[in-house]
C-alpha cells in the first residue's frame, strides 16, 4: 500500500480542506489582515505536501503534475508581471488602476488583491514542484541508475 | 517582556549550536527547525504578525523539504579534529565582527522608537492612499511592489534551476548518448594518421 498508514490517511481526509480553506482565506484577505499571497501560497503547498505524503506520489501528481505545476509559476509569474504593466493605461508602472472603495471592504485596494492571487498561485505552484523535484525525481534517478547496474 | 525577548534569544543561540553541532543530520535539522519556531514567536511579541506567519509556514516547510531529502542519504558523521588555524581565524573575525557591530549599533535608534518620517509617512496615509487597511501589504504591494517584483522573479529563476537539474529525463535517447564514447578511445575509433589516407586511396584508385 502506497503512502501512510490508515489513521494519517483519515486525519488527512479530515484535515486537508481545511488547510486548503485557510490557505486561500489567507491570500484572499492579505491586505486586510496578516498574511498576504506569500504565505498563503505557501500553506496551499503544504497542503499538497501532506496529500503527497499521506497518500503517496501517485495521487498527488494526478491531482498537479509537474508540468502543470510549472505551467501554473510561469502564469502566476506572468499575471504579475502583466498587472504591473497595465498600469501604463493610467500612467505608470505598478500604477494601482482599479478604483479603490471603502476600507476593510474585500475590494477595496485595487491591484493588491489582484496581485496577492497571484503570487498565492505562483508560490502555490513552484513550492509544489520543488519539493516534488528534490523528493520524488532523484528518487527516479537512483532507479535508473541501480536498472542500469542490472 | 524583555526577559521573555531574551529567554528567546537565548533559546534561539541555544538551538543554532546544537544544529551545528549534533552528530545526527535529523537531530541538526530538527534543532533548525526548533530555532525558527521559536523566532518566529519572537516576531509575533514584536509586533510583526505578518512576519510570524511566513516565519513558521516556511520554517514547516522547509523542514519537511530537508527532512524527506536528506534522511535518505547516507549519515556520515564527520570524525576528523578540525585545523587549529581555521578556530584561530574564525575567533578572530568574530571578535573583529562583534567590535564593530557594538561601534555600529550605537547610532541605532532605541528600540521602538522610530525616527523616519518615511515610516511615519507611510503609517498615516496609507490606508487613504492604497485602500488596505493592512499596511504592511499596502507598503509591500503598492509603495514597494518593485522589490515584490524582483522577489518573485528570484523564486520563478531558482525553481527553473531547480527543475533544470534535478530533471529525471535527460533530453537525449538513451541509446543516442551511448554512442558518444568519454574516455581514452580505441584505436579503431581514432582518426587514421596522414600516411594512413594516402596509402588507402593509392589502394582504391
Amino acid at each position: 500500500m502506497e503512502g501512510m498508514t490508515f489513521i494519517v490517511k483519515t486525519t488527512t481526509k479530515l484535515l486537508i480542506g481545511i488547510i486548503f480553506l485557510f490557505g486561500i482565506y489567507i491570500t484572499f484577505y492579505g491586505h486586510l489582515t496578516p498574511g498576504g499571497g506569500f504565505a498563503g501560497g505557501i500553506m496551499l503547498a503544504c497542503g499538497m505536501i501532506l496529500m503527497t505524503l499521506a497518500f503517496g506520489k501517485r495521487m498527488s501528481l494526478g491531482k498537479l503534475s509537474d508540468f502543470y505545476a510549472s505551467l501554473l509559476d510561469n502564469l502566476g509569474a506572468f499575471t504579475f508581471w502583466t498587472i504591473a504593466m497595465l498600469g501604463y493605461i493610467g500612467g505608470y508602472f505598478f500604477m494601482n488602476f482599479i478604483e479603490k472603495s471603502n476600507p476593510f471592504g474585500l475590494l477595496s485596494s485595487g491591484t493588491i488583491l489582484t496581485i496577492n492571487i497571484a503570487i498565492g498561485v505562483k508560490v502555490f505552484a513552484s513550492v509544489f514542484a520543488v519539493f516534488m523535484a528534490l523528493t520524488i525525481f532523484g528518487r527516479f534517478v537512483s532507479g535508473l541508475i541501480s536498472e542500469d547496474e542490472d | 517582556m524583555l526577559f521573555l525577548f531574551y529567554t528567546l534569544l537565548i533559546f534561539c543561540i541555544i538551538g543554532s549550536i546544537i544544529a551545528i553541532e549534533a552528530r545526527n543530520i535529523l537531530a541538526s535539522v530538527i534543532s533548525a527547525g526548533v530555532v525558527g519556531m521559536a523566532l518566529s514567536i519572537l516576531f509575533l511579541f514584536l509586533g510583526a504578525p505578518d512576519i510570524a506567519i511566513t516565519q513558521v509556514v516556511v520554517e514547516i516547510i522547509v523542514l519537511i523539504v530537508l527532512i524527506r531529502s536528506t534522511v535518505s542519504l547516507d549519515n556520515t558523521a564527520i570524525t576528523k579534529h578540525r585545523d587549529t588555524f581555521a578556530i584561530l581565524s574564525s575567533l578572530i573575525f568574530f571578535g573583529l565582527f562583534l567590535v564593530f557591530a557594538f561601534m555600529a549599533f550605537q547610532g541605532l535608534p532605541t528600540f521602538g522608537e522610530p525616527i523616519m518620517s518615511v515610516g511615519r509617512q507611510y503609517l498615516e496615509n496609507s490606508v487613504n492612499q492604497t485602500g488596505a487597511s493592512n499596511v504592511v501589504m499596502g507598503i509591500l504591494m503598492d509603495y514597494r511592489a518593485y522589490d515584490t517584483l524582483g522577489e518573485a522573479t528570484v523564486i520563478f529563476t531558482a525553481i527553473l534551476g531547480a527543475f533544470v537539474v534535478l530533471r529525471a529525463k535527460g533530453k537525449k535517447k538513451k541509446e543516442e548518448s551511448d554512442k558518444i564514447r568519454v574516455g581514452i578511445p580505441e584505436k579503431e575509433d581514432l582518426p587514421m594518421s596522414l600516411d594512413q589516407i594516402e596509402t588507402s586511396s593509392d589502394s582504391t584508385s
